[in-house]
């Protein structure tokens, strides 16, 4: 592909709100999980809660949007100024030319949770006050960013699970290069909800413990949420980094479980490489899906090792966030970017054994390094995958 | 301006079996009678899987199918665009209800199915396909957003790409606050032009007015499913004659279609 200008991004975690909070827990090796019950879910698991969304009010005009999940996009739109860098571009490319490109999993589904406890004793009914289409509908928080920023271009959701917000930068890549759109928002957004937290414990996917993927005491995933936004232009004015490849493909081989070799996520990462015109040698870190269960881990491991070999140096820095499922693409694409801007390869946390299984060369501590070209994987239920390659600003 | 051709269709609606069938009726709607729409159980799925399978999964891989078998590809050669306004309601309604009840115990399966992929990745396994797959939303607009990404990936890969659509009614209390009328699904396989195929030029505006149904049961299903916005479109493949085709967009934004005359 023709390489894509990222010329700004953001995110919002456990970890803190924008680049800089970020920054400094990576470099910190700071986690921003804790031991903790989110609204009435007291489930005695490690959760990445981002601090302030209760208190997040969206702009008056906005108000039926309000729910969790718009309230954590608003405060990945008000991080390092990122809405004013989009109404800059969309002043320069015209508000048409500007698309939206969102990947979440479960939207705002909490708002409908909690109307369920709340229907009518007689009629069943739900209560009027749930606005359905600009909360919990999939599409809700791609409707509310192009609303609040005034863009008038192409937008939709991707939601393919844990995979979504990173397939979307293949999405607005795509887009700008047949020239239907001159910029575009990427990025996701997932929010804590019941579904998720207790739908991943009822799998047994959800660690007792703290999250430690590569361990080999691992148990399994601690559940997050983030914002991440990247804007993505043809012209830009200023670069953040770039977008240099994209790889999608599909396991077909379980809903819920990778393939145990791996082989989409190899099929993803060779389609990143190639769309990069890079080689293998040229990647210097692989930031990891690295969700901590122990057969996504295994599986991943093996797919990278067919890929790289066992020298690349790579990490997953979920033990940090927490899984944020549909925002982890985003969120691990601006980490990566971080990574690139800064000169450092994030070491991943809670790592007390190193699985001997794995093979992969695991950073357990960061490493300050100059980065040239870096990737990102993300996977998901149903078998999505896709791996990004990023490149430094030059 | 986006360029493909259309190598296939499939269609599932009230009254209307399949696309085979079904274009007859939307040439000339006067024979056709709106009855609820029945899903046929998709042959493609093993049996256990077509028991577990919601109806959006089965009602997908049934127009999936017969839009391949028209193009005649292999199924397992295709990347796909799913899209869905809400992906499966009945699953959905039925984990709110877990969850808003004391012990909230949830289906591990129903988890699983929760995911808007659930159509795209069940398809991709049942036909051992590793090509990349997106699923995507955008609302009443989702059909059009579906056809503007496949028409992207189908330029941008110089392949075919197979775009599925369908929506279908959540029960109550939900459907109370979002109606849909009954369930709807189809399936285009878009290639790059090619001589002998159907042409399809798409173009994004400004705000258009939008192309209805001159009939009007058919355009009271196009206004009541998501998926049936696409019924403009549909009609005009079905007669010979090229035509022209505003499709509701975002607000704001509208698809404007062009398809060429029957090669």
């Amino acid at each position: 592909m023709k390489p894509l200008a990222v010329s700004s991004h953001t995110l919002v975690s456990a970890l803190g709100h924008g680049r800089a909070a970020t920054l400094q827990a990576l470099r910190s090796a700071r986690s921003g999980l804790a031991r903790r019950d989110f609204e009435t879910a007291a489930l005695g698991t490690w959760i990445g809660e981002v601090a302030g969304v209760d208190d997040t009010v969206l702009a008056p005009e906005w108000a039926a949007y309000d729910c969790r999940n718009n309230r954590l996009a608003e405060l990945g739109l008000r991080a390092d100024g990122f809405a004013d860098r989009v109404r800059h571009a969309a002043a320069r490319y015209g508000a048409a030319r500007v698309g939206v490109f969102l990947g979440t999993s479960t939207s705002g589904i909490l708002q409908t949770e909690i109307a369920y406890r709340h229907r009518d004793p007689v009629t069943g009914a739900l209560p009027a006050s749930l606005r359905y289409a600009e909360t919990h509908n999939t599409y809700s928080v791609a409707g509310y960013v192009r609303a609040a920023l005034g863009l008038r271009g192409p937008a939709h959701v991707v939601s393919t699970a844990c995979s979504s917000s990173a397939k979307v930068y293949a999405a607005a890549a795509r887009m700008i290069e047949i020239g239907l759109v001159d910029a575009a928002v990427v990025g996701g957004v997932d929010s804590l909800c019941m579904t998720t937290l207790y739908g991943f414990r009822s799998l047994e996917l959800v660690s007792p413990d703290i999250c430690r993927p590569w361990d080999a005491r691992r148990a399994g995933l601690s559940i997050g949420e983030g914002a991440a936004f990247a804007l993505v232009e043809r012209d830009p004015e200023q670069v953040d980094a770039w977008l240099l490849g994209a790889g999608e493909s599909s396991d077909a081989h379980h809903m819920s479980s990778p393939h145990p070799e791996g082989a989409g996520a190899v099929a993803a990462m060779r389609g990143a490489l190639a769309s990069a015109s890079l080689q293998v040698g040229d990647i210097d870190y692989l930031n990891l899906h690295g969700t901590g269960t122990p057969g996504n881990d295994a599986a991943e491991d093996r797919a990278v090792a067919a890929v790289f070999g066992s020298a690349l140096p790579c990490s997953s820095t979920k033990g940090h966030t927490g899984h944020t499922l549909g925002a982890a693409g985003g969120v691990e694409a601006s980490i990566c970017m971080l990574a690139l801007q800064h000169g450092f390869m994030p070491g991943g946390l809670n790592v007390g054994q190193p699985d001997p299984a794995l093979r992969s060369n695991y950073l357990c501590q960061l490493r300050e390094q100059a980065l040239r070209f870096v990737a990102s994987n993300s996977f998901g239920f149903g078998g999505s995958n896709a791996c990004l390659v990023f490149g430094a600003a030059r | 301006m986006i360029e493909v051709c259309v190598l296939g269709v499939g269609a599932l609606g009230p009254g209307l079996a399949d696309w085979a069938g079904g274009q007859a009726l939307l040439r000339d709607p006067a024979a056709w009678q709106r009855q609820p729409t029945v899903v046929p159980p998709p042959g493609r799925l093993p049996p256990t899987e077509r028991r577990r399978a919601g109806t959006v999964v089965k009602a997908s891989i049934v127009v999936a199918d017969e839009a391949v078998a028209a193009a005649g590809l292999d199924a397992a050669q295709l990347a796909t665009v799913f899209t869905s306004s809400t992906g499966d309601p009945v699953n959905c309604h039925i984990l709110c209800e877990a969850l808003a009840a004391p012990e909230r115990l949830v289906s591990p399966t129903r988890f699983t199915n929760s995911v808007h992929n659930a159509a795209a990745g069940t398809w991709h396994i049942a036909t051992r396909s590793r090509q990349p797959s997106t699923s995507l939303a955008a609302f009443d607009a989702s059909f059009g957003a579906g056809l503007l990404e496949a028409a992207v990936q189908c330029v941008a890969a110089h392949a075919p790409v197979l775009l599925v659509a369908c929506d279908m009614p959540y029960p109550e209390p939900l459907h109370a606050l979002r109606p849909v009328a009954d369930i709807f699904a189809l399936a285009l396989v878009l290639a790059p032009p090619a001589a002998a195929a159907r042409r399809l030029t798409l173009e994004v505006s400004g705000t258009a007015e939008t192309t209805g149904c001159s009939d009007g049961r058919l355009e009271e299903l196009r206004r009541t499913i998501p998926a049936a916005r696409a019924l403009p479109l549909l009609q005009a493949l079905a007669g010979a004659a090229a035509g022209r085709v505003v499709l509701e967009g975002l607000p704001g934004l509208s698809l404007r279609l062009q398809v060429g005359a029957s090669a």
